[in-house]
């Protein structure tokens, strides 16, 4: 669908794009991706002519763009952009149908045009269309930004950093919007961006760029586990390897330095464990390892003075939830929370005491998943 | 005086204003639009204000002799400035992310200026208009004195007849007609920019207030 042959661009000595080529293909979503100052703007606009290369070719379909008329050109490609630039003198149904309009589409057209587009990002249009973008949010005036590049409805759409100037949340909503309408439409889209997340959550193909040249172009898949370089496997950071660390099963939660004690031990001699480890329960194990109950303070303390009681067996509760190594870390975290105890105890399959999850160390897995282990 | 001189007076006034604005928008837009003419044009219209109107109305009477054109040219050129200087700046100062975006959809110069640009200049240019009426209404006096009638006859008489009540009179009434168009139009102005304000930067409210 969009085709770059050798395509080189100066200003004065700095070479900005020097010479790249690559294809995306019709319907798919492109991320362009690399530090600031790699060139991912210069060739997003060099798409819809803002930028004429001095070399090189761009097609779009078959047809070289340097010998279209740029007017007519851009009307066929919609062009998103950081800023939103929604014209403020105009209200919602007029921005959405500027190039319509400048496509001398009927009135009656735009209208249904105007609606049809903004009741499928959820703004009904007898709310909205009359309104004017101060009246907006920051990501309602970005969704109708991108309603905007979508309203004569243009084969290929450019989007230059979109999200960059939104709030977390409001930017992944708006990545799955954009995702789903691209995949309804059937859209080619070039997207910049700087945010690695970004562009493995939303692209089919990720182009990452360096000082002009094109470092690895692979989906996102195939980057996350082969990257090309240094320099990419820093912008992805830890996720690479978190990625492949999915937690899945209880094992990955497991805290394993537990405080334990047997069934035969001394009454006196576990208070005394649970004072210096600073805990108010224990979990106590049969001499063959196996796991028997779990003891606590609370238990002890409701012993009648001058008990004649020597050892925990008889203080032992079973009610405590037991989880196993393999078992669903989702089943595991649902009896943590569901009941009122601190912690699930950890079985092998044999029965055997593996160690405990507690909200604290499933906090800290996921933790570790999303920002590495140096957390 | 008469209601009919005062409406003569009015009639000078809205003919003058009428022409600067056809002469002086198109002006501001090609000092905008073209930076080579833009000097020549900022520096034409700031001397023309520097001729005192009486000796402008004079040279422009040597080619076109007395009477009203001779008047509404004379107050065309000395009111060029405010309009064409407010047109200028208004169009400079709209916001130049717009300006890409516009060209990046597929609008053309022109379209880019008709829906965009002078839309959002427009508040500084009717500021630049509202100056130009003020300013026309009192310059217009000098009217009676290449023929051009007016309120200016009442005034430039009474003078030479030593007429007090009849000088102070036809000022009082171009006085306040000054205000009330001063008033008004400062009125929709505000009315405007409330409406302008929220829609744009800050920055685009600047312009030329006074001069």
């Amino acid at each position: 669908m969009i085709r770059f042959e050798h395509v080189r661009k100066s200003y004065g000595d700095k070479q900005v794009l020097k010479g790249i080529s690559f294809h995306i293909a019709e319907g798919e979503l492109a991320v362009l991706i690399g530090p600031s100052g790699c060139g991912k703007t210069t060739t997003l606009k060099t798409i819809n002519r803002l930028i004429e290369p001095d070399e090189g070719r761009v097609y779009i379909g078959n047809e070289d763009i340097a010998q279209t008329d740029p007017v007519q050109l851009r009307r066929s490609i919609g062009y998103v952009i950081q800023q939103i630039g929604l014209f403020p003198n105009m209200n919602v149904e007029q921005n959405i149908c500027v190039v319509p309009h400048l496509l001398k589409y009927e009135k009656r057209k735009m209208r249904e045009r105007a609606h049809e587009l903004l009741e499928m990002v959820g703004m009904p249009y007898d709310e909205y269309a009359r309104k004017y973008p101060h009246e907006l949010s920051g990501g309602q005036q970005q969704r109708i930004g991108v309603l905007r590049a979508l309203a004569a409805s243009p084969p290929v759409v450019l989007m230059d950093e979109p999200f960059g100037a939104l709030d977390p949340v409001t930017r992944a909503t708006l990545q799955d919007e954009v995702r789903s309408l691209q995949k309804k439409l059937n859209k080619t889209i070039v997207f910049v961006t700087h945010d690695m997340d970004e562009a493995l959550n939303m692209a089919d193909k990720i182009i990452f760029m360096d000082a002009g040249e094109i470092v690895q172009m692979a989906p996102p898949g195939e980057m996350l586990e082969h990257p090309a370089s240094d320099l990419i496997r820093s912008f992805m950071g830890k996720r690479s390897i978190a990625e492949q660390a999915t937690p899945q099963t209880a094992a990955d939660f497991l805290r394993q330095n537990v405080i334990t004690t047997y069934t035969d031990a001394r009454i006196r001699e576990s208070v005394e464990l649970m004072a210096r480890r600073n805990v108010d329960t224990l979990v106590v194990m049969n001499r063959d390892q196996t796991y028997a109950g779990i003891v606590s303070i609370a238990d002890i303390d409701r012993l009648e003075k001058g008990s004649t009681m020597q050892t925990v067996a008889p203080l032992l509760r079973q009610s405590n939830p037991v989880s196993y190594l393999d078992e669903d870390a989702h089943v595991c975290f649902e009896k943590l929370l569901s009941g009122n105890a601190n912690y699930v105890v950890v079985l092998r399959r044999d029965n055997t005491l593996a160690g405990i999850v507690t909200k604290t160390s499933i906090a800290k897995a996921l933790a570790d998943a999303v920002w590495g282990d140096a957390v | 005086m008469t209601m009919a001189m005062v409406l003569d007076h009015l009639l000078i006034v809205v003919l003058a204003v009428l022409c600067t604005i056809v002469v002086g928008v198109p002006l501001g837009i090609c000092a905008y639009r073209f930076p080579l003419v833009r000097k020549p044009i900022l520096w034409a219209v700031e001397v023309l204000q520097t001729i005192p109107v009486l000796a402008l109305l004079g040279i422009i009477m040597v080619f076109l002799g007395g009477g009203k054109p001779t008047v509404i040219l004379g107050l065309l050129l000395y009111s060029l400035l405010p309009v064409v200087l407010n047109t200028y700046v208004g169009l400079s100062e709209v916001d130049p992310v717009l300006k890409e975006v516009s060209t990046g959809m597929g609008m053309t110069r022109f379209n880019r200026l008709r829906l965009v640009e002078l839309p959002l200049a427009f508040p500084l240019i009717f500021t630049g208009i509202r100056i130009a009426t003020v300013t026309a209404i009192g310059v217009a006096v000098f009217a009676a004195s290449v023929g051009g009638g007016g309120l200016g006859g009442i005034i430039t008489r009474g003078i030479k007849t030593g007429n007090m009540p009849q000088i102070i009179g036809g000022t009082l009434v171009l006085m306040a007609m000054a205000v009330v168009f001063d008033m008004g139009m400062a009125w929709i102005e505000k009315r405007m920019k409330q409406q302008h304000m929220k829609r744009s930067t800050p920055e685009q409210q600047k312009g030329m207030e006074e001069i």
